[in-house]
């Protein structure tokens, strides 16, 4: 039977790689789309809370942000593990976000300050003494419309675990 | 003067996937995926003196408060509650239509709770060391419980649920059930 198993010596054409840049440029503009530009460097933890009841942010560039959060391992030695502000990249007292939130808003051009929401990235394990403080500031600091960033929940019986 | 008639190379394209996946790897590294997603909510103003104790002007019926303390537990009226039943309570509350008023409403009338939805205040009140996951859990089962009552409202008269609605059906909705949340400054009882 040794006929049936004759080896072909034709060698194999090289696989041609000509379609390689298309394919790339197609995961290039998928990322270019579906992304946006990283604003801040993150220097507190941030896994934010679950919820369903939410909304989605829209015009970025009518958001300020806030963090707030335990601060990341590396500045934990300097800052210890209580909770936070960070304000664009540094870290930030209690009375800086009032003349922040100003800034910002002045930056607005005027026909839409009023449409300026400030998102309150917190952290779940932030205890809510903190987000009054930064609300009672908000609130002198006249910038009302805000948004508690939050991670959307499958369904409700996710958000009555642990409770 | 001959004219040099060389035809000219094509351009090599061999490097086209270098320079696509440095742009790819760059836009990786720079770019973020998160959405900005979250809960709206309003502030009241500013006030220099404390508003004044005008309790006589709302009805105790028609406040429905609810508590957090530092240990993330509910009192709702008071009554110890857990979180999956505050929705379910929030909605009776607000649906309750006491004084009739309300045409919309399919509430029991019970004339121990609120006299109609626009009477109807949720209090919400927590401790200074209340966790912030517990108090977005609150305030989403809250939110939850007026978007329940619009949208059962919206499927009633127009058959589809209250964000399908065109904006003049949802004002109409809106008036029916306002969402009246009242935030009162943290405690520290601890």
């Amino acid at each position: 039977m040794g006929h049936l198993v004759k080896k072909k010596k034709k060698e194999l054409p090289p696989v041609s790689t000509a379609s390689l840049p298309d394919i790339v440029f197609m995961l290039l503009f998928f990322f270019m789309v579906t992304t946006v530009m990283r604003e801040v460097d993150l220097k507190v933890e941030n896994s934010k809370p679950l919820a369903t009841e939410i909304q989605k942010l829209e015009r970025k560039s009518l958001v300020t942000y806030i963090y707030a959060g335990a601060p990341k391992k590396k500045y934990r030695e300097i800052l210890g593990d209580q909770p936070k502000l960070q304000l664009n990249d540094k870290f930030a007292r209690i009375e800086d976000v009032g003349p922040f939130v100003i800034e910002e808003r002045e930056a607005i051009n005027e026909a839409e300050r009023p449409l300026m929401t400030v998102s309150i990235k917190a952290d779940k394990k932030v205890k809510m003494g903190l987000i009054s403080d930064i609300k009672q500031e908000l609130r002198k600091a006249q910038a009302l419309k805000i948004n508690y960033s939050s991670t959307p929940a499958a369904s409700a019986d996710e958000i009555y675990k642990n409770f | 003067m001959a004219r040099n008639k060389r035809a000219i190379p094509e351009i090599n394209a061999g490097s086209m996937a270098d320079i696509a996946f440095l742009l790819l790897i760059f836009f990786l590294v720079t770019t973020t995926m998160d959405v900005d997603k979250g809960i709206n909510r309003k502030l009241p103003a500013w006030e220099e003196e404390p508003p004044q104790e005008n309790n006589d002007k709302v009805k105790e019926k028609n406040i429905f408060t609810v508590l957090v303390n530092s240990n993330d537990q509910l009192l709702v009226e008071e009554d110890y509650l857990g979180l999956d039943q505050l929705r379910r309570k929030a909605k009776e509350f607000i649906n309750n239509n006491g004084d009739g008023s309300c045409d919309q409403c399919t509430g029991f009338r019970d004339p121990k709770s609120s006299d109609n939805p626009k009477k109807a205040i949720i209090s919400l009140q927590n401790d200074r060391g209340t966790s912030y996951d517990m108090y977005i859990r609150v305030q989403n089962e809250l939110v939850a419980a007026y978007t329940e009552l619009r949208n059962e409202l919206a499927q009633r008269l127009y058959g589809k649920s209250y964000e399908e609605c065109g904006a003049e059906a949802q004002d109409f909705i809106k008036e029916v059930y306002p969402q009246i949340l009242s935030e009162a400054e943290p405690l520290n009882l601890g």
